[in-house]
This record gives structure tokens, sequence and C-alpha cells, in this order.
């Protein structure tokens, strides 16, 4: 599936084998050996009270809300992220450019404005926020703001993975299947659907793997109770901050351990978009492979 | 591209497509943007003014540019090389390498900040070694700027690295037939056809760190006029209420951080 190499010659020189060695060095100490020292540390008391502590009512409690909320913005996120990519490619109208730019800034933003501005939203000062906690929906410190948070952040990675590929397919196959009548849900089902489907595979599990990870939205949309309103990554920092290092280090295992499979689904489903999108033979449009692949870094 | 569905009148079920959509992301991303600017506008230029030159806040703004750009500066030469050694050379382990380069993305911001405190911090081996040679990493502005190095470390390396492996050969064999040397080979042939990659991975890589946030709260210790950086200082202010103070440094940071991403895409543009 490469393209091919430019010719090196199979006996390295010393500068190249040095450049290799510092290379390895650099990603050992900065990106391994944390990662080791991480799980060491979870460890280090014994696999016995690694899954003491995990079982501990608080830590199944914020897995469980960590699990909620990741769902709900999974599934917001996920058709509504379809729905703005259709919207993006096939639509032309006023203030389409607009809305390109628009899908990025959460990009752009830290997670810890995004909490700002639902705050200042949402918030028990705001307007909304006092009439909406009146009708009892109160949004921030509770769930809904939690929700919120999490659309906010990984708003673009579903449009962002699927709307190149819809760019590439082009529109003939729809237009085809719509002269020869058709309807617009028929042909999505039949024709886009099955076009786009690892894009939003791939889209899906980025949502997925950033929404069990977001921390900073969450922190200052949540207020912070225990039990109540504590995510996984809630109670990592909690953790952190009343001196219980052990409860961080094996909750943090769990949440690396889980975004590592994501990771690996990721790797997966990418090459299933690529084998699908491209067919066997080698792309030789280096833009093609880095817009399916590398769809989160389009600015 | 194809532009012929768009030239005929859109049917109703593609407006009311168009319409939720464009409601979704005016109620998700719009709305809290707008209400964020009409409350700065509502507090106005003085008082915000007031509460960006603030000492505290000044400092946390000018400690996020300083180690923003740090970081972009090792990483630049890192990431780079990180990609020309996955693309150019064979060697054990390089799938391995390859496919944990992106972990960065993946693990959970805070998270970052646990492993770097397991392996740096002061009850670690290594943590203890650097102190003993006076480099204590962990609570001190160098742990931010490794912080920022863990979280921004894809963003060259996968900006750059496509590039090089789709570049054509042809003209560093020509080179090489007219009697280049390596060296002269990368600085005058491979270097100038990789700046524009390297150019937007910098800039995505100073935006994402100017608002890091999780890495940074564990590793930095927040201490004001210290290590605390702007984010920090805005979850600081936010948790004591001081909206208008937490609102000043917001906008600062959007700012910078959209300036930065523009102006790498506008260079990367001009240089391609």
């Amino acid at each position: 599936m490469k393209p091919p190499k430019p010719a090196t010659s199979p006996e390295m020189t010393w500068p190249q084998r040095f450049l290799i060695a510092a290379v390895l060095a650099w990603f050992g100490l900065l990106i391994l050996g944390p990662a080791v020292a991480l799980v060491r540390r979870a460890m280090e008391p014994g696999i016995g009270r690694f899954f003491a502590k995990l079982a501990e009512p608080d830590a199944i409690e914020s897995l469980w809300l960590t699990a909620k909320i990741t769902a709900a913005v999974t599934v917001c996120n996920t058709i509504f992220g379809i729905g703005m990519a259709i919207v993006l490619v096939r639509q032309r109208f006023w203030g389409r450019r607009l809305m390109d730019g628009v899908l990025d800034l959460p990009f752009a933003v830290s997670p810890v404005i995004a909490g700002l501005m639902l705050i200042i939203l949402y918030g028990p000062r705001s307007t909304i926020g006092s009439r909406l906690s009146d009708m009892g929906l109160p949004i921030v410190y509770h769930l809904p703001g939690m929700i919120l948070a999490g659309l906010f952040v990984t708003l673009p990675l579903v449009v962002r993975s699927v709307a190149p590929i819809l760019e590439e397919v082009g529109s003939d196959q729809e237009e085809v299947a719509s002269t020869l009548g058709a309807d617009w849900w028929t042909t999505f089902r039949k024709i886009t659907l099955p076009t786009i489907r690892w894009g939003i595979a791939y889209g899906s599990a980025l949502v997925v793997a950033r929404s069990l990870g977001e921390f900073g939205a969450l922190l200052v949309v949540s207020g912070n109770i225990i039990g109540r309103t504590q995510t996984a990554t809630l109670y990592v920092h909690d953790q952190v901050e009343s001196f219980e290092p052990h409860g961080a280090y094996v909750m943090s295992t769990v949440l690396a351990g889980l975004s590592f499979g994501m990771l690996i689904a990721l790797e997966a489903v990418r090459n299933r978009t690529h084998r699908q999108e491209y067919g066997a033979e080698e792309s030789q449009d280096p833009s093609v492979e880095r817009k399916t692949i590398r769809p989160t870094r389009r600015h | 591209m194809s532009s012929t569905s768009a030239d005929r009148p859109v049917p109703l079920g593609g407006l009311l497509l168009r319409w939720s959509c464009l409601s979704y992301l005016g109620v998700v991303v719009l709305f809290p943007l707008t209400a964020v600017v009409i409350r700065a506008l509502s507090a106005g230029p003085v008082r915000l003014w007031k509460e960006i030159v603030n000492p505290f806040a000044w400092h946390a703004i000018r400690l996020s540019l300083t180690t923003a750009l740090v970081m972009v500066a090792i990483s630049v030469v890192t990431g780079t090389a990180t990609a020309w050694v996955l693309a150019r050379y064979e060697f054990p382990g390089k799938g391995f390498v390859n496919a944990l380069v992106d972990l960065p993305f993946a693990v959970p911001t805070i998270v970052t900040g646990l492993m770097l405190v397991a392996l740096f911090g002061p009850s670690s081996t290594l943590g203890v070694v650097l102190s003993g040679f006076g480099l204590p990493v962990i609570y001190e502005q160098s742990g931010i700027v490794l912080a920022l190095l863990f979280v921004c470390y894809p963003f060259v390396v996968r900006s750059v690295q496509p590039v090089l492996e789709n570049l054509d050969p042809a003209e560093e064999e020509a080179a090489a037939t007219m009697g280049a040397g390596r060296w002269l080979i990368f600085r005058k042939v491979t270097l100038p056809a990789l700046v524009p990659s390297i150019v937007s991975g910098a800039g995505l890589s100073f935006s994402r760190a100017l608002g890091e946030f999780g890495s940074v709260v564990i590793v930095a210790g927040n201490r004001p006029l210290s290590t605390k950086t702007a984010p920090l200082y805005v979850y600081g202010e936010v948790e004591g209420f001081n909206v208008d103070g937490a609102m000043a440094v917001s906008l600062v940071l959007l700012t910078c951080s959209l300036i930065s991403l523009v102006a790498a895409s506008k260079l990367a543009e001009r240089q391609g």
C-alpha cells in the first residue's frame, strides 16, 4: 500500500544510523517511556489492588457517566455530522463558506474556553440558563451541560472525515439514481451511505476517543461534584487533588488502554477506507491519501 | 467539482436537511460563541484591557506564548527527523513506532500529565536524577514544554511524512548525479519541498499548545506568576467567579490561536 520509496542504498552510513538512533531515543523518552511508567505505577501495588481500586463505587460511577456522555455525543454528532457533510458538499447556498469556517472553530478553541462559553450562555446567571433551570432543565453543572461540552469539542470530526469522501466520489451515481426515479431517502440509503460508511466509522471512532478523554471543558462545566457529575477524567483529577496517586494511575491506565484500543481500531478502519475508495492500486495523488487518512488535520 | 446537482432547485428534503443541520451548528457552536462576544461587548474594552494587563493574567499569557514557541521550535526539528526516518529508512520496530506516533492524539490529555509525572516526577528514579543535576522538570516551566512536546508530537510528523513519501526522487537523484553531497541535497532540494508541510504542522501545534489544559494542569503545579499558563488562569478565574477576567484572557488566546492557524495555512499555500 505504500508509495514507491526513493532508492536508498541497503547499507546505511553512520550518520544515518545515528539519526535513526536519535529519533528512536527521542520517541522512547517522550512517548514510550511515560506510557510504560504509567502502567508500572498503576500495577506497582499488585494486580489485586489495581482491580480493587477500579471496583470502588466512585470509579465505577465515573466510568458509567463517561460511557453515557460518550454514547450521547457520538450518536448526535454522527447523525448530524453526516447531514452537515452532505449539506456542505452537495448544496450551494448563501453562507456555505461561513458554515465551512464555523465547523472548524472547535479545533481552535481551548477546551477550557469551550466550557467558559457554555457557562456564559447557560450558566445560572444568564437569562437562558435561569429560564431553563426554572423549567426544571438545568444545563450547567448537570448532564446536559456535559453533553453540550462534548458536542462542541467533537463537532468537526465526523464532518471532516465524511466530506472529503463525498467530494472525491462526486454526485454522478446519486444523479443517476434520482433520474431513475429513486427518492432522496432511497438514494441516500443505497448509494451515498455505502460509499461513506468507512468515513463515518473513522469519524465516529475519533468522536468516541475524544469524548472519552475530554477534560478541560467538562471540568469547567461540571462543577465536579463527587458521584453525580464526575466523569472518568474528572475522577483522575480529583484523585490527584486529594493526594491519592494510585487511584489516578489506575483510572489513567484504563483510559489509556481504551484510547490505545481506539487507535488500533482507527488504524484498521483507515486501511479499510483506503482499500475501498482506491482499490488495490496505489493512490497517485498524495492529497487524496491525506484527505481520507488525516481528516482531523484539515483546517 | 460536480455542480450539476447544485444548479437544480433543491428538493424539500434537502432544504429540511440544510436547515436542521444549520440549526444544530448554531446551537452547539455559534450560540455559545455569540454569547461570549455579546458578553465581552457589554463588559466594554476598557474593562477587558484592565483584566488583560493585570500582572497575573499578563504573565499567564506570556508564559503560554513562550512555552508554545519553545515547543514548536523543538517539535519542528524532531518531527521532521521522525518523518524522515519513517519515510526513508527500514529498521526494526518501524511499524511499531509508526503506529504509536498517533498515541498523543488518542490519549486523554490528563492521562498524558500523569504519564509524564510517572516517568519524570519527583518520586521516580529519573526525576530524582534530574533534580540532582539541578534540572527538575515536573512542576517547573520546563515541565510545561515537555507536556506540550508530548501532546503536539504527531502534528509535524503527520504533516511532513506523506509529503516525503510522495516526493519525486528524480530531483534528489539529479542533484546527487551532479555531485552534491547528502547535506547539500537535503538543504537545497528536499527541505524546500517540505517547508509548506512543516509550516502547517507548526501552526497546528502552536494553536493546540496555546489551549492545552489537561496535561499542563497535572504537570505544571499551577503556581501564579511562575507555572500558571493562560488556560489554567482562565479556569482559576471561572472558579473564582471572575467571568470578565476569564473572558478577556480567553479572547486573547482565541485570537492568537486563530491567527496562527490562518497564517500557517496562508504561508503553506504560498510556499506550495
